[in-house]
């Protein structure tokens, strides 16, 4: 029961971050492809003005699941770590890039310093959750065995099954951070930058559903058994809810309701992250720990299922008054896009009123 | 593995649930350990004091209305934002390496000590909410409901750091398991939590946070002094920031001494290793300077002071102290490593403790800054020299805990990934890191040459 409980956790963290830190690597990604200086100005100014205020606070779900990890499935966290060096490693360079390159843009005073610091902050974005979607596949295919380095470390993580978990999770972090953004160019009253986002959620949303259509195939054939989990039993009913939850996502953007699309978004990636829980039962590593073996002595969950469980007590209500304050508009910085500062100021950067 | 001559220790050993170290002194590991740590110790002294101050003149500003406390408050809540996050990413980097370069560590002991990171997680998630809230809430917020906001970031970097060197202390002084047949059994988290190194490494890393960031802000102010500029908001700047460090720095010699007596009563060891002790002595003397000769087992070319480190260490002239010999050559730290860098701190914290005390006399005295030039140049110093003597500290403790990542009862080279490529790794973290520090350092002087005045959209000086 208690190594099911921090299982919860787990899978909650990891919900939690490809919600919200996905949204904010695939505004990295929007960030990347918005073109040069001019034209991609102010959807660069959007992206810095939504990101600023909650990016660190979602970035610490990443660490909150190492941490249950390590703590709860101690053999797990090794094993894991030791075989999966090389995308764990880029993944954790990328993160210090892109942290660092998005904090010190907004201080950039030339042009030239605004666009180093973005293409690095923009390429590392669509790094990182490649390479954490890479790793993630390679538990997912049981190619990690338990022991220090006992898997291959090549072919862990570069198989079909880790390359489609990481493109797919670059393009749904892409999709959500697109109907995030379409939602707060709303707020803002910025009806060209709503419109732009709003074709960006619908082309990725379509391409997400290929790209996961596309998954299943591969997984089907390089990763059998959880293929079968997912398509059997509790798995299966996850990944329609998944797919009715996309398809909703992309009703209401197309209807532009972009306050419930959020909510539609993040039960989509809710129900694919909680539908590989379920198919990988009751393995933490397939084929070699099940959660029984991986976990830690009772004494140890329970101390953390405790210290955790008060630490809930804190911190939900001081993600809702963050989350509140930022939905409310009351943290928004007064929207510039971000090639204004370096040149003067033209009739089309004002603002053009509030739909 | 044990040879016969440590089997009275082996048997209290733990090899590691992974199994397989093909790096009999992980060098590589350790190098990269330590440089991940140098980065993101100094970014986090930030974390633990910039928040107090600048809340502390934040609340000045609520008393007075003068708006020159609200730009310097700004500006300095805007600074560790920024720092914050170069905080978070170089933390970040630590927690994967943990499992990168560590794995049987975490593998084996992961479940005593994880507790402590659980604690930590929920208290960066504070922090990073409300420095947030409190940043971006400048002028948006009600002014009580916004100081307010500033309250949680204090108290959530006290407890960020309370968490992990509660990991630490147990590092040296392992409690709370029990070891049967090389294994780890019978884990007791909440002993290894509130392990008896906590306290003293606790208060003396709180207070070196307070003198790291109090000396290098108050350092950039008093350049800007020379200089001549001697506005209001300046000399808020350097008195507020100096005040503190100034009070935190000769509170950190008796501190220090209480570590001392912690150590030599929990890891006699490493006691011997940072005064170069070879042979257990009754009043044994402290040697200033010199070097230790590991074939002698003594220190060449010091200066001695006899019975003083009894003193030191037991408060007892005539205690006995043991020495380095008292374990085998397998054991033992590396001794200079640890000698030098114990001196170096203790050095420098006595300079830095007379730089405070020069401040507090004269401003209770005279209410006023100290005249000499001297004296700002002295502050200009006082910055990078704290820094140098945290890093130094952690020398001591982490080398001085060498071979043991668990002191007396896993080994370093028990601990250490299979990898054998890790020179790549370090070359690029070091470019990373490279990058990093000349980034905060371009920024901070972005941000000082920018005027107060763009802060308050109003004139500050006068
Ligand atoms: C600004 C920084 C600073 C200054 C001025 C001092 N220290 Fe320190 N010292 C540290 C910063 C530090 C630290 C934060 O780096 C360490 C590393 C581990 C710890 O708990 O604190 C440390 C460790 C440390 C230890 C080892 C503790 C252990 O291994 O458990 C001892 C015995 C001392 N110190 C003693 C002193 C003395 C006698 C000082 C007197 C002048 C002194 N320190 C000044
Ligand atoms: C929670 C706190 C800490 C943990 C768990 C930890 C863990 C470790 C580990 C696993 C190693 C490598 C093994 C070894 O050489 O002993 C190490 C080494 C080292 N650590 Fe710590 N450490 C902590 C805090 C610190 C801090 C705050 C510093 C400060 C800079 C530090 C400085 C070092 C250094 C310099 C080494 C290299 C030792 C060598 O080269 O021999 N450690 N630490
Ligand atoms: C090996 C040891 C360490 C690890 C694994 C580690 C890990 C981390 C991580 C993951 C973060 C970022 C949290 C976030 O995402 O918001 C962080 C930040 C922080 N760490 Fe460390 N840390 C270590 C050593 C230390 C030490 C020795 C201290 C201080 C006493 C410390 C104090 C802090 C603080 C206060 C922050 C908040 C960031 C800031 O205020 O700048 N850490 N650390």
């Amino acid at each position: 029961m208690l190594a099911e409980i921090c299982l919860g956790f787990v899978v909650l963290g990891l919900t939690a971050y490809a919600v919200l830190g996905g949204a904010d690597f695939g505004a990295g990604f929007w960030d990347l492809t918005a073109g040069g200086d001019r034209r991609g100005g102010r959807v660069r100014g959007m992206v810095q003005r939504s990101m600023s205020p909650v990016w660190e606070a979602n970035h610490v779900w990443l660490i909150f699941v190492l941490v249950i990890v390590w703590t709860a499935f101690p053999v797990a966290f090794g094993s894991m770590f030791s075989t999966l060096v090389i995308p764990l490693f880029l993944a954790a360079i990328g993160i210090i890039f892109r942290g660092a390159a998005f904090a010190l843009r907004g201080q950039a005073a030339t042009i030239r310093e605004a666009r180093f610091l973005g293409a690095v902050f923009a390429l590392s974005s669509v790094l990182v959750p490649f390479f954490l979607g890479a790793a993630l596949g390679g538990v997912a295919s049981g190619r990690v065995p338990v022991g220090n380095m006992a898997g291959d470390t090549v072919t862990s993580w570069w198989n079909p099954t880790s390359v489609t978990v990481g493109v797919l999770a670059v393009i749904t972090g892409a999709y959500i951070a697109a109907v995030y953004l379409a939602g707060d160019a709303k707020r803002a009253g910025l009806p060209d930058l709503v419109e732009a986002f709003r074709t960006r959620a619908l082309g990725a949303g379509v391409v997400a559903g290929a790209a996961a259509i596309g998954a299943l195939v591969v997984l089907r054939s390089d990763a059998r058994p959880l293929f079968d989990g997912l398509t059997s039993g509790d798995g299966l009913v996850a990944v329609i809810v998944s797919a009715a939850a996309g398809v909703a996502t992309l009703a209401l953007v197309l209807t532009r309701r972009f306050g419930p699309a959020r909510l539609t978004a993040a039960l989509a990636v809710t129900a694919i992250v909680v539908g590989w829980a379920l198919a990988q039962d009751p393995y933490v590593l397939p084929d070699e720990l099940t959660l029984e073996q991986a976990a830690a002595s009772d004494a140890t969950l329970l101390a953390l299922v405790v210290s955790v469980g008060i630490g809930f007590l804190i911190l939900v209500p001081s993600l809702w008054y963050l989350y509140r304050l930022v939905l409310q508009g009351r943290l928004d910085q007064d929207y510039e896009p971000l090639d204004q500062r370096f040149r003067p100021q033209t009739a089309s950067d004002r603002p053009r009123g509030r739909t | 593995m044990a040879d016969l001559g440590t089997l009275a220790a082996a048997a209290q050993e733990v090899a590691g649930s992974l199994g397989r170290h093909p790096a009999p002194d992980a060098l590589e590991a350790r190098r990269m350990q330590a440089l991940s740590l140098a980065v993101h110790i100094p970014i986090v002294c930030f974390g633990i004091a910039f928040p107090a101050m600048f809340l502390f003149v934040h609340g000045l500003y609520l008393r007075t209305g003068d708006p020159a406390y609200k730009a310097l408050a700004k500006r300095w809540s805007k600074v560790a934002l920024t720092i914050f996050a170069v905080g978070v990413v170089t933390g970040t980097i630590l927690s994967f390496e943990f499992g990168l370069l560590w794995p049987d560590f975490m593998a084996t002991f992961g479940e005593v000590f994880g507790l402590a990171f659980g604690l930590e997680g929920v208290s960066f998630f504070v922090e990073a909410i409300f420095i947030a809230i409190y940043v971006y809430g400048w002028d948006r917020l009600s002014p009580r409901a916004h100081f307010l906001t500033g309250i949680p970031i204090v108290i959530s970097g006290f407890a960020g750091s309370f968490n992990v060197i509660a990991v630490n202390g147990w590092m040296n002084n392992p409690e709370g398991f029990t070891v049967a047949d090389g294994r780890v059994t019978d884990p007791e988290p909440w002993t290894a939590l509130f392990n008896e190194n906590l306290a003293h490494e606790l208060v003396h890393m709180y207070i070196a946070g307070y003198i790291v960031a109090g000396f290098i802000v108050a350092g950039v102010y008093a350049s800007a002094w020379l200089k001549g500029r001697r506005d209001r908001y300046h000399r808020t700047g350097l008195v507020v920031a100096l005040s503190f460090a100034a009070l935190a720095a000769p509170v950190q010699i008796i501190v220090g001494d209480w570590a001392g007596a912690r150590v030599a009563e929990t890891q006699p060891v490493k006691l011997a290793a940072m005064e170069g002790l070879g042979e257990t002595t009754e009043g044994a003397p402290f040697t200033f300077g010199g070097f230790y000769d590991t074939e002698d087992n003594e220190v060449k070319y010091g200066l001695e002071v006899p019975y003083m480190l009894s003193l030191l260490a037991y408060h007892d002239p005539n205690a006995t102290v043991q020495g380095l010999t008292s374990v085998p050559p397998r054991d033992r730290p590396p001794v200079n490593w640890v000698r030098f860098a114990f001196q170096t701190m203790v050095g420098i914290g006595t300079l830095l403790a007379l730089i405070g005390v020069v401040f507090a006399l004269t401003w209770w005295r005279k209410r006023r800054l100290p005249r000499s030039r001297l004296f700002y140049y002295a502050v200009m110093a006082a910055g990078p020299l704290s820094l140098v003597a945290l890093i130094c500290g952690w020398i001591t403790t982490e080398v001085g805990r060498q071979p043991w990542i668990v002191y007396e009862t896993m080994r370093v080279s028990d601990a250490v990934t299979a990898s054998d490529s890790l020179e790549v790794g370090f070359a690029v973290l070091v470019a990373v890191y490279l990058f990093i520090g000349g980034a905060l350092f371009w920024l901070i002087r972005r941000l000082t040459a920018r005027p107060p005045e763009t802060e308050v959209g109003a004139p500050v000086r006068h």
